[in-house]
């Protein structure tokens, strides 16, 4: 027995933080701000980092495929309506029943994830960029077309360009309800911040779950205010009508 | 396919079980969006008439499409503890930024001639509003309700998570029910937020006078607040 006492002090500790953590932490305190620091490096920045990138991939998918439709349906109103009632039927399905349909196709994985989050951002930039393009004047478009420009030409360096604020509104919700269903993916890819919020929601202290929940929101006001800046940075004759 | 021919047969077999969660499902979501109606409509009105606080009726919308809802559901059942009453709470937070913004921007931007014209017509501030605003706003204060219920009853999925009952309960709960449960309860709430959706359409038509019917074909019945995020958004 003698023998044994030195080598169980040395071993390390059965539970990790066990004796260690603020007395905050010890007491299960509500929101303990050093766990968030202790913990920022191994749980909260990887989880926010996969977020970010579940994030835009599903909007850069989302609005490639948004945009050629959009840009399809401009020169052909017939598409307009079945694309609309297309996407408007997935943007309806519920996040959490989306993503366990499409695991016996995709599996328990980044996939499914993807195709879910980029489902919903469909609607959204088809019918803003397609709003955005209908509401160009069409003396604007008479202007353009009297100084010789091709169909490609009005398109590209008249209608989008005029377009862009609509398109930018559309990015700018798609984003931010991508970032927040995409807490939800956690059901299907143990990814993202929904993985810490899922596993605070567990067990009885409660700091995990608020600091990503607040790290969420933190990057949806975030990503929204980036995407107001670049619009402004885009279109500065907006800026100068306003201050009109 | 299989896994799917399975879940119909899960829904076959446990009509009882699904039946009970979705009206549980239903009890929850009606109970948060008949509050954040209760709340926000008459505050969204209002302040449409007055033609005041538009940053704070405008803005409320952005700032609550950017709160996840799982987070918001986890936070409240940290702080108010689990069960129904708190989820529900959670789902009213939701709820009524969508609600007031439409109703504040449905009533505000009511065409000032006709308000005009009431008003050389002899109306009262009180008539104007019940006869003339209500009347051409109802059919975008409606397109908020549509897209709030849509929105809760999907988010109310979540709500197991936390302690309350609806069909999220054999969704998030695959060890017992295996896949072709999960699979059958997700069809179930998919099945009722489109039933839900294509129901409120419904209503919004019904609600709107004639005379703005003509105005909409088509696909406009789906694209539902169209008008509002994007004004919501350009500000």
């Amino acid at each position: 027995m003698t023998e044994l006492a030195p080598a169980l002090a040395a071993a390390a500790p059965v539970i990790p933080d066990f004796g260690r953590g603020s007395s905050c932490v010890r007491e299960n305190g509500t929101f303990c701000w050093d766990w968030v620091g202790d913990h920022w490096g191994d749980t909260l920045r990887p989880a926010l980092v996969q977020h970010v990138a579940l994030t835009a991939i599903a909007v850069a998918i989302g609005f490639a495929i948004a945009f050629a439709l959009a840009l399809l349906a401009h020169r052909r109103g017939r598409l307009t309506t079945p694309v609309v009632l297309a996407t408007g039927l997935l943007y309806t399905i519920p996040s959490l029943a989306l993503f366990q349909l499409l695991v016996p196709f995709t599996g328990l994985s980044r996939t499914t994830a993807e195709i879910a989050l980029v489902s919903y951002t469909l609607l959204i930039l088809f019918r803003n960029t397609l709003a955005g393009l209908a509401g160009v004047p069409e003396e604007v478009r008479d202007a353009a077309r009297g100084m010789g420009l091709t169909r490609r030409q009005l398109l590209w360096s008249v209608e989008l360009p005029l377009a862009l604020p609509a398109i930018v509104a559309g990015l700018r919700i798609a984003t931010v309800t991508v970032i927040s269903l995409a807490t939800v993916a956690v059901f299907v890819v143990d990814q993202g911040l929904g993985a810490p919020i899922y596993a605070g929601l567990q067990q009885t202290f409660k700091t995990e779950l608020i600091a990503a929940g607040a790290l969420c929101v933190a990057l949806a006001l975030a990503a929204d205010a980036l995407l107001v800046l670049a619009q402004h940075a885009l279109t500065p004759w907006t800026r100068v009508a306003r201050s009109r | 396919m299989n896994d799917f021919l399975d879940a119909f047969r899960f829904i076959g077999e446990h009509t009882a079980l699904l039946w009970q969660l979705t009206l549980d499902h239903l009890a929850l979501s009606g109970a948060a969006v008949g509050i954040a109606l209760a709340l926000a409509i008459p505050l969204g009105v209002t302040l449409g008439h007055m033609h005041r606080g538009s940053t704070v009726a405008i803005n409320v919308s952005n700032v609550g499409r950017a709160l996840p809802s799982l987070a918001l559901i986890s936070i409240g059942v940290a702080v108010l503890g689990i069960g129904f009453a708190n989820v529900m709470v959670a789902l009213v937070v939701l709820a009524f930024p969508i609600v007031l913004t439409n109703a504040y921007v449905a009533v505000d931007g009511v065409d000032p001639d006709a308000v005009e014209a009431a008003r050389g017509m002899g109306m009262r501030a009180r008539e104007v509003l019940w006869q003339v605003e209500l009347p051409l706003a109802l059919p975008l204060i409606f397109a908020g309700i549509r897209t709030a219920v849509v929105y809760v009853i999907a988010t109310a999925t979540l709500a197991s998570v936390a302690g309350a009952h609806s069909l999220g309960d054999v969704i998030v709960d695959q060890a017992t029910y295996r896949l072709p449960g999960v699979l059958g309860a997700a069809i179930c709430v998919a099945v009722l937020a489109l039933l839900a959706e294509l129901l409120f359409a419904a209503l919004q038509r019904a609600v709107t006078p004639r005379a703005l019917r003509l105005e909409e074909r088509g696909a406009a019945p789906l694209l539902g607040d169209l008008t509002t995020s994007e004004r919501t958004a350009s500000t």
